[in-house]
Order: C-alpha cells, then sequence, then structure tokens
C-alpha cells in the first residue's frame, strides 16, 4: 500500500498527445478514479504508472521510490486488464498463481495466497477449470483474483466492468467497491462511466484530450463542476446550462433568462455584483429545480412542457425555456402533460455560473465562498 | 439497454416463455421455416466438404490400389476399385533399388534440417512484425514475398556455381538451405499472422507479474503459439519432402527421395511409379496425422 505520485506526465503517439502534463497524487489506500470520454487518454496514463508506456517526459513516484525507468516487473503494481487477459493454457489456478510463482512464493503459501484470492471473488469452484470454460463475468473476477493475490503496492484497474453486461455490472460493482475497501490497496481506477466513478471513487480525475479537468470527491465534482464539459460529462441527465444576464433589479442581484422571467439571487451570488449587465450561464441540476403553483409568483422561470418521461423513481421533464431545453427531475405522478405550461424555481444556493465565452466556471472570490 | 440489444438482433429462436400459450389458429410459427433452410445450409456445408474430402483422397487411393494391384491384374480394363489381392512386390522392389533408403533418409533429414531452420529464422521475424511497428514494416512484408515472384529456374545455374565454391554441393546441409530460403517467405507470414492472433495484453498481463519481456513470449506466446508454428512447420515439411527442382539441381550422388525418383524413373513403368509415389506420400501423410491430433488437442483446449 503506497501513495502514488505522477509528476508531468507526457505521453505522445506519433502526433496525439495522449497524455498531455498530468501531474496527479493519490493517497496511500486511496480509491482515485480517472474519468473521460474514450480516447482521452485514461488507458495511456494508467499503462504510464504500470511501466507499459514509455513515457516521453515526467516522473513516476510509488511508495517515494522513482519508478520511472523501471520495468512493470519491478513496480510491485498489479493491473486488471479491460480484455481482463487472463491466460487461455491455464487453469484458473494457474492464472492466479502465475504472479506467485514468478517470485517464487513458497509452495504453501501460493496455494494459501490463491485460495484466499478466489474466495474474496467467489470463484474457489472453478480453480481447475480453463478460461474457455468460465463466463465472462467468471473471466473477469478471474484477472482480479490475480491481481490481488499479488498484494501489490498498487492496484491498477482499466474498464474492469465495461465488458459486463447492464446487470452483472451493477452487482460486480458494489463488490468490487466493497472488496477493495477490504484489502485497503491503493486503486486507480479507470472507467468512462460516469456512475460508476461516482459510486466507486473516492476521488475522481476527470481527463479530457489528455489533461485532468477537474480533481475532486464525486459529490464535489457532481454539484460544482468547473466547466461546462465536467457539468454536462458528469450526472444523467446532464446539467442543465442557460443562457443568463446579471440585473441589479434594485432589491438585489438578478438572473434574467429571456422570454422566461429573472431569478431573485438573494445575496447568495453576492460575487457576481461584478458582472451586473453581463452574460452568463448558469448551471442547474435537474432535481435542484423544483415546479411551484404559478401564484403570480415572483422569481420563477415560466415554460412550456415539452415531454413527461415517467421513470419510477421520478418523473423527467423536458421545458422548453425561451430558446433553451432544459432537463426537470420531480417526484413522480405529477399532473402535468405535454404542452402544459409549468412554472420552475431553481433552487438558488445550487446554482452554477461560467463564462459564455470560455464555458468555464466563474471564479467566485475566495471571501464569499 | 440490452432490451434494446435484444430487440435489434434477429429472432433465432422465438422466445416461447413470452409467446404464452400456444395459439390454435393463426399463422404458423416462424420456427419451421427457419429449420428447413438451416438444414439446407448444413447439407449444403456437408456436400462441399465431401467434394473437398474426394478431391485430395480420392488421388491418393487410386495411387494406393495402382501400386498394391498384383501383377496378374496389371492391365486390366476397366481397373478394379477395389485391388483383387494386396500385393507389396512393387513397393519393395522399389525400395530395394539401388539408393531409394538412402534417398528417403536424406529426404528425412533434410526436411528436419529445414523446418529447425524456417522456424529458427522466421517464427522471430513473424513475431517482430506482429509486436513492433518500424519504419519499414509494410515494405519489408512485401519485399519478402517478392522474393517468391523470382523464378528459381534463373537462379539455378549461378547457385550451382556458389555451392561448389563453399563446398556445399551435393550435400544434406546444401539442400536443406535452399528449402530453407523457399520456405520463409511463408513461415515468417504464417507465424506473423499466428502471432498477431495472440493478444499482447496477455504478455502484458504477465510483465506486469513479475516476467521479463523474454519471460512473458515463452510462458505465454510460445505456447499459445505451438499450434500455428506447428501448422507453419508442416507446411515447411511438405515443402522440402516435395520439392524436385532444387534438390535436382543441387545433388548428384547424394540425391533426396524425390530427385531420385526423377532421375530413374521416368523411364520405368507405371507400377513402379505409383509405387514410388505411394512411397512418397506415406511419410507426409504420418507426419501430418500425428502433428494434427497433437494440434487438435492443444486448440481443443485453448478454443472451446
Ligand atoms: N499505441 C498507440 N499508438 C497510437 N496512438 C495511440 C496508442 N494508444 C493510444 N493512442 C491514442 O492516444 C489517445 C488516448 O488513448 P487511450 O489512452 O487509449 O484513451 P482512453 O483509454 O481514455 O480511451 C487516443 O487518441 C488514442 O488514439
Ligand atoms: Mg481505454
Amino acid at each position: 500500500m503506497s501513495e502514488i505520485r505522477l509528476e508531468r506526465i507526457v505521453k505522445t503517439f506519433k502526433d496525439v498527445r495522449a497524455v498531455d502534463d498530468v501531474s496527479l497524487t493519490v493517497a496511500q489506500g486511496e480509491f482515485m478514479v480517472l474519468l473521460g470520454p474514450s480516447g482521452c487518454g485514461k488507458t495511456t496514463l494508467l499503462r504510464s504508472i504500470a511501466g507499459l508506456e514509455d513515457i516521453d517526459a515526467g516522473r513516476v513516484v510509488i511508495g517515494g521510490r522513482d519508478v520511472t525507468e523501471l520495468p512493470p516487473r519491478a513496480r510491485r503494481v498489479a493491473m486488471v486488464f479491460q480484455s481482463y487477459a487472463v491466460f487461455p493454457h491455464m487453469s484458473v489456478f494457474e492464472n492466479i498463481a502465475f504472479g506467485l510463482r514468478m517470485s517464487k512464493v513458497e509452495k504453501t503459501t501460493l496455494t494459501r495466497r490463491v485460495r484466499s484470492a478466489a474466495e474474496l471473488l467467489h470463484i474457489e469452484a472453478l480453480l481447475d477449470r480453463y478460461p474457455s470454460q468460465v463466463s465472462g463475468g467468471q473471466r473477469q473476477r478471474i484477472a482480479v483474483a490475480r491481481a490481488i493475490a499479488m498484494e501489490p503496492d498498487v492496484l491498477l484497474m482499466d474498464e474492469p466492468l465495461s465488458n459486463l453486461d447492464a446487470l452483472l455490472r451493477l452487482e460486480m460493482r458494489a463488490e468490487l467497491k466493497r472488496l477493495l475497501n477490504e484489502i485497503g490497496s491503493t486503486t486507480v481506477y479507470v472507467t468512462h462511466d460516469q456512475v460508476e466513478a461516482m459510486s466507486m471513487g473516492d476521488r475522481i480525475a476527470v481527463m479530457r484530450a489528455g489533461r485532468i479537468l477537474q480533481l475532486g470527491d464525486p459529490l464535489t465534482i457532481y454539484q460544482t463542476p468547473v466547466d461546462r464539459f465536467v457539468g454536462g460529462f458528469i450526472g444523467s441527465p446532464p446539467m442543465n446550462f442557460l443562457p443568463a444576464t446579471v440585473r441589479d433589479g434594485g432589491d438585489g442581484l438578478r438572473a434574467e433568462v429571456q422570454d422566461a422571467g429573472s431569478l431573485r439571487l438573494d445575496g447568495t451570488a453576492a460575487w457576481l455584483t461584478g458582472r451586473i449587465g453581463q452574460a452568463v450561464t448558469m448551471g442547474v441540476r435537474a432535481e435542484d429545480i423544483d415546479v411551484v403553483e404559478d401564484g403570480g409568483a415572483d422569481g420563477v422561470l415560466r415554460g412550456r412542457i415539452l415531454v413527461v418521461e415517467p421513470l419510477g423513481s421520478h418523473d423527467l421533464l423536458t421545458v422548453r425555456l425561451g430558446e433553451s431545453r432544459l432537463k426537470v427531475a420531480t417526484r413522480p405522478g405529477i399532473a402535468l402533460r405535454a404542452d402544459d405550461p409549468v412554472v420552475l424555481r431553481p433552487q438558488v444556493e445550487r446554482l452554477v455560473w461560467l463564462d459564455p465565452e470560455s464555458d468555464r466556471a466563474l471564479e467566485r472570490p475566495a471571501s464569499a465562498a | 439497454m440490452t432490451r434494446a440489444h435484444t430487440l435489434e438482433t434477429p429472432p433465432t429462436t422465438p422466445a416461447r416463455a413470452l409467446d404464452g400459450p400456444p395459439v390454435p389458429e393463426g399463422p404458423p410459427p416462424p420456427r419451421r421455416k427457419h429449420t428447413w433452410r438451416r438444414l439446407g445450409n448444413q447439407a449444403l456445408w456437408y456436400a462441399a466438404a465431401i467434394v473437398l474430402a474426394l478431391f485430395i483422397a480420392l488421388p491418393i487411393y487410386l495411387i494406393f490400389v495402382s501400386a498394391v494391384t498384383p501383377e496378374a491384374d496389371r492391365y486390366t480394363y476397366p481397373k478394379a476399385i477395389v485391388p483383387s489381392a494386396l500385393s507389396f512386390e512393387n513397393i519393395s522392389f522399389f525400395l530395394r533399388a539401388s539408393g531409394v533408403v538412402d534417398a528417403f533418409w536424406r529426404s528425412c533429414i533434410v526436411g528436419i534440417i529445414t523446418i529447425v531452420l524456417a522456424l529458427g529464422i522466421g517464427a522471430p521475424a513473424g513475431y517482430a512484425i506482429a509486436r513492433y511497428v518500424f519504419r519499414g514494416r509494410d515494405a519489408y512484408r512485401l519485399v519478402i514475398l517478392a522474393t517468391r515472384a523470382f523464378p528459381v529456374v534463373i537462379l539455378s545455374i549461378p547457385l550451382a556455381v556458389l555451392y561448389r565454391q563453399v563446398g556445399i554441393n551435393d550435400s544434406v546441409l546444401g539442400v536443406a538451405l535452399m528449402h530453407t530460403t523457399l520456405a520463409l517467405p511463408f513461415t515468417v507470414l504464417i507465424t506473423s499472422s499466428v502471432f498477431v492472433s495472440i493478444p499482447r495484453d496477455l504478455e502484458e498481463a504477465a510483465q506486469t507479474l513479475g516476467c521479463s519481456p523474454a519471460q512473458a513470449f515463452r510462458r505465454i506466446s510460445l505456447p499459445l503459439a505451438l499450434p500455428g508454428l506447428t501448422a507453419a512447420a508442416i507446411f515447411t515439411w511438405v515443402l522440402s519432402w516435395n520439392d524436385v527442382f532444387a534438390a535436382a539441381i543441387l545433388t548428384l550422388r547424394n540425391p533426396t527421395l524425390p530427385a531420385r525418383i526423377l532421375s530413374s524413373l521416368t523411364q520405368a513403368p507405371l507400377h513402379f511409379q505409383f509405387a514410388a509415389a505411394f512411397v512418397m506420400l506415406v511419410p507426409s501423410l504420418v507426419v501430418i496425422f500425428i502433428i494434427r491430433r497433437y494440434l487438435l488437442g492443444l486448440w481443443g483446449r485453448v478454443v472451446k
């Protein structure tokens, strides 16, 4: 169990900067998720930690030891590949034992460690089989068992659940989380599935185009994305973004949404004073918007419902608001239908403000935070 | 998500559970037509397989019959499909002819040396092409094939002269070197496609589990490549065993079996030629059957 420190890692393939000056520290025992769309460099970064990729610049330090120049076998890392990479010509037992045999672990210890790894993943009944005789989900367990049998300093996982079907994925997600909690290893976990990232990670590093855009705990990233990309990538449905203008309403700051109304900001965003008269982008989560009775109230947004999707746990409304569309999550069984007018009151303290030019979150002065 | 997926795939087997109890009237279930088509497909497959098998097996069988037909029935017409009696006089006469047994062993040795050399050189080259991206890789692949576009006939005189100068003319090693040269383009291409089919992940996983690259190759890729490498070996063996041309140019007193047959049997009666053909065939068949058994054993375990 060790801390991982990545310092200014660069990796270029021909003209693609797969990893572009990434620095990241993963604390001992932490579960770090690398999250990002396909092709953003997650795998390349993970392979750089494992030593499978020759990095162009930067340093990899594991447990205080600079391993940048060391081959994979000397790094004390274990990796679970997206393809599982179980060895087809070896029995399940031999697969799990492979790394232990390579490091010449004594026989009784080896058997004990293989068995306990297999038990942790509930595959002890399969030890005599060959990989071609087990299911995809079981192969995935073999790959994880093989990695944890090594008792590595660092566990690296590349989209380990992406090849499983939806139900199995849900089940394995919880099980992996329990397992990794139990063995308490330092883990770097790659995924493009934001739900997986949210549910499993201690912290998430959101990546795009070879860079880390935002690093933080899941809830912080969910509630206060640093830019439009992160807000849109995390959460289902994605965060709503509305063009708005900051106004001085006389009794306080207001955000005016064209053809829909204006919100009273009530001091929650007093730091926007400097932006009076300017355009901003307002970010709001679907569940942070309340549908209210139309009492001719002030400080609400008026729109028209386009679609109502009953999802069981909640209803998802698509609302047309001026020129924009907005997703709103309400309690199930709401008595509204398509084409009905609707009055919305976003929870102003949950709003996120972005610069419409750069699409980056506006800096709120430290004092106002 | 999974539901959408199952809806998109063609209904291979109608979901019985969803159908509920069978309705007496209504359109016939789509299953029947489907079964007929599948039967038709299967029949076609089998027919094709039978034609292919006959294409190979029939000539072999006819050679066998002609080789073992006793002297009395030799010129009956039409020829009997089943020999009236088994007679090995032709074959034993052929085997007792001077130099045939020596030539037979020489051919075996040449074949073995050729396999060792062609795989020893070709497999690493195939591995390099499969695993490493290097400048000029595609050109290299083409050039390998281009060597086969060059007719060996043109090379024969300079080759004979060169062999004489080096002192490997009329020797087993000389023929094996020539066969290796002829076989190499194919061994390189076959082995490279074998290694391409073995996921790189496997070797990398082995490396993270404590292997050096060489160990990862020996413990993972090599065993997995074995069936493919054996196929390449069979191919090399057949090529070497069947070669007449190079052997005829490069040997004089120490010919391989085909060269021996070519020099002495062109004038011989037909039944001796068939006997010779049969003797030529048997070792190849034996080698292929042994290796194939081994191959299937290995594949059966790796592939479901
Ligand atoms: N071996 C390689 N050769 C060339 N380009 C590569 C290679 N591996 C990855 N890339 C490129 O690097 C970028 C990042 O890839 P990757 O790390 O696999 O992304 P992710 O895992 O996030 O989907 C992609 O543009 C990909 O095409
Ligand atoms: Mg990837």
